[in-house]
């Protein structure tokens, strides 16, 4: 969320005056998968288990990270056949 | 204006008058002694006398969701419960409160279980007084029906938006035949009017604050700690702007029905050496002793509250003025508290207060137990002796229990 209004100033019913679509919930982690392209299969098992959704399949095969959304819990890199994704810290 | 003179128990006022308001949804349980405000709608809607839908739904707790469904979708939602339909509701009560949805709801008190008991005391609506309900304590079936007629105007406010109890004491108001003035169904119809719709900010832009799927807002989503406790001020400052509210509808309405009550009611207060301040039908017996005592040569008074919720500060303060003593007497007990809600609500505004009474809580009444002129007597003649001593020996006292 950007500038936050004060109660003086937000409007009354709690209602939401962004979209959840600008509520990036990527910045709730501290950490990130970094993928191998060289030991990656392309089985896409990542993209699938992501709980987020946050993992996205290119047109090469290749699967990559939307950092706007991944809460860093780590599943990707928990389930990589070939380990070729390891966690790191973000930023 | 002519006004019709019906008889009517305080079940019956409240059916009545939601029949003249006619709102959009009925979603209501029955619980005794709400029953008849049940039964009597089922038989409105039956006639074809309103046009509300009724939903005859599983439990209270669907009762007020479907309440809190259909005001968020801007219909007009009324409900009514007692007891343990109220503390099944309770999840729902802060809700509808949070959301600001101007429902209407009447709980015709009844002590809470366990032990189970069917009759009157405030257990069940003092338990809801920080859920953000605006709450008006009735001392008859006239007065149940006139609240049932302003609450709509108050709840609707778009300075407050909080929804609104009336509370009236389950048997002693809600099964006791009254004669009762009721307005016409037009001026009835013309008090209330249209609900109207305040304009917010939402995420698409600027929306009436209900749901509508051409202009679709998201009301009471997740909203964690950058925002959760703007929105629950917001609550303390509508109840503030209610306080002002509540007694510009109450003048309105007394214009056309020549009935107004205020947010409190003293009685004999001019003069007085000892006084009581109380909730509901038992300030009614209450006015009684005080003229008896007033013959006898007794300088007693008494200060009858009607709203609780928002707590009258300045006005209850004026009303209580320079009494040296002042009994506050409660249906309720706070397990574990210094005193009742009532009670300590009271002390507490007389901290800063200039002058202060001295006050003695007095629980009375529990599950029904009959307050008799005898006993409001014997308070008064125990304040007699706190105002000579000058001090309160025993703050919590029992009235009409059994050593």
């Amino acid at each position: 969320m950007s500038e936050k209004k004060g109660w003086k100033s937000l409007d009354k019913g709690a209602v939401a005056y962004k979209s959840s679509r600008d509520y990036e919930t990527g910045d709730w982690g501290v950490a990130q998968p970094k993928f191998n392209h060289e030991k990656c299969t392309k089985c896409t098992l990542c993209h699938f288990y992501c709980p987020e959704g946050a993992i996205r399949v290119r047109e090469d095969g290749y699967t990559e990270v939307d950092l706007r959304y991944c809460k860093g819990c780590g599943v990707c890199a928990e389930e990589c056949p070939v380990k070729c994704i390891e966690m790191v810290a973000k930023r | 204006m002519k006004q019709k003179l019906m008889g009517l128990n305080g079940d019956e006022a409240a059916a009545y008058a939601t029949k003249q308001v006619d709102p959009d949804v009925v979603a209501a349980y029955p619980i005794t002694p709400q029953t008849i405000i049940v039964e009597r709608f089922s038989e409105y809607v039956a006639d074809g006398l309103v046009h509300s839908e009724f939903v005859a739904v599983e439990s209270e707790h669907s009762a007020l969701s479907s309440c809190i469904g259909a005001a968020a979708a801007g219909a007009r939602a009324y409900t009514a419960t007692a007891a343990n339909g109220l503390a099944l509701m309770w999840e729902m009560t802060y809700i509808a409160s949070g959301v600001r949805l101007p429902i209407v709801m009447s709980v015709a008190n009844r002590a809470l279980s366990a032990p189970l008991n069917i009759h009157n005391d405030h257990s069940d609506s003092m338990g809801a007084r920080d859920s953000g309900w605006i709450q008006i304590y009735c001392e008859n079936s006239q007065e149940v029906y006139d609240a049932h007629v302003e609450a709509w105007r108050i709840a609707e406010h778009e300075d407050v938006l909080l929804p609104v109890m009336i509370c009236f004491d389950g048997y002693t108001i809600s099964h006791t035949m009254e004669n009762v003035m009721t307005l016409p169904d037009e001026d009835v119809k013309g008090f209330v009017g249209k609900r109207k719709f305040i304009k917010v900010q939402g995420h698409l832009g600027e929306a009436e604050l209900r749901l509508d799927p051409g202009c679709p807002i998201s009301m009471g989503p997740v909203d964690l700690q950058d925002f959760y406790f703007e929105h629950k001020v917001h609550q303390m400052d509508a109840m503030e702007k209610a306080l002002k509210v509540i007694p510009a509808v109450d003048e309105e309405y007394g214009v056309l029905s020549g009935r107004k009550y205020g947010h409190v009611n003293p009685y004999r207060m001019d003069d007085a050496d000892v006084a009581i301040l109380g909730l509901g039908s038992v300030m009614g017996t209450a006015r009684e002793v005080v003229n008896e005592l007033r013959t006898e040569g007794v300088k007693a008074g008494m200060v009858k509250l009607r709203t609780f919720r928002p707590f009258p500060t300045d006005d209850l303060i004026k009303a209580i003025g320079d009494v040296p003593a002042l009994g506050v007497i409660e249906k309720d007990l706070s397990f574990g508290a210094a005193g009742g809600p009532l009670y300590e609500d009271v002390r507490a505004v007389f901290y800063d207060a200039g002058s202060k009474p001295l006050i003695a809580n007095y629980a009375h009444g529990l599950g029904g137990r009959d307050t008799s002129m005898a006993m409001i007597r014997g308070i008064y003649e125990d304040l007699l002796k706190i105002k000579k001593k000058g001090r309160v020996e025993k703050t919590m006292n029992y009235v009409g229990l059994r050593e």
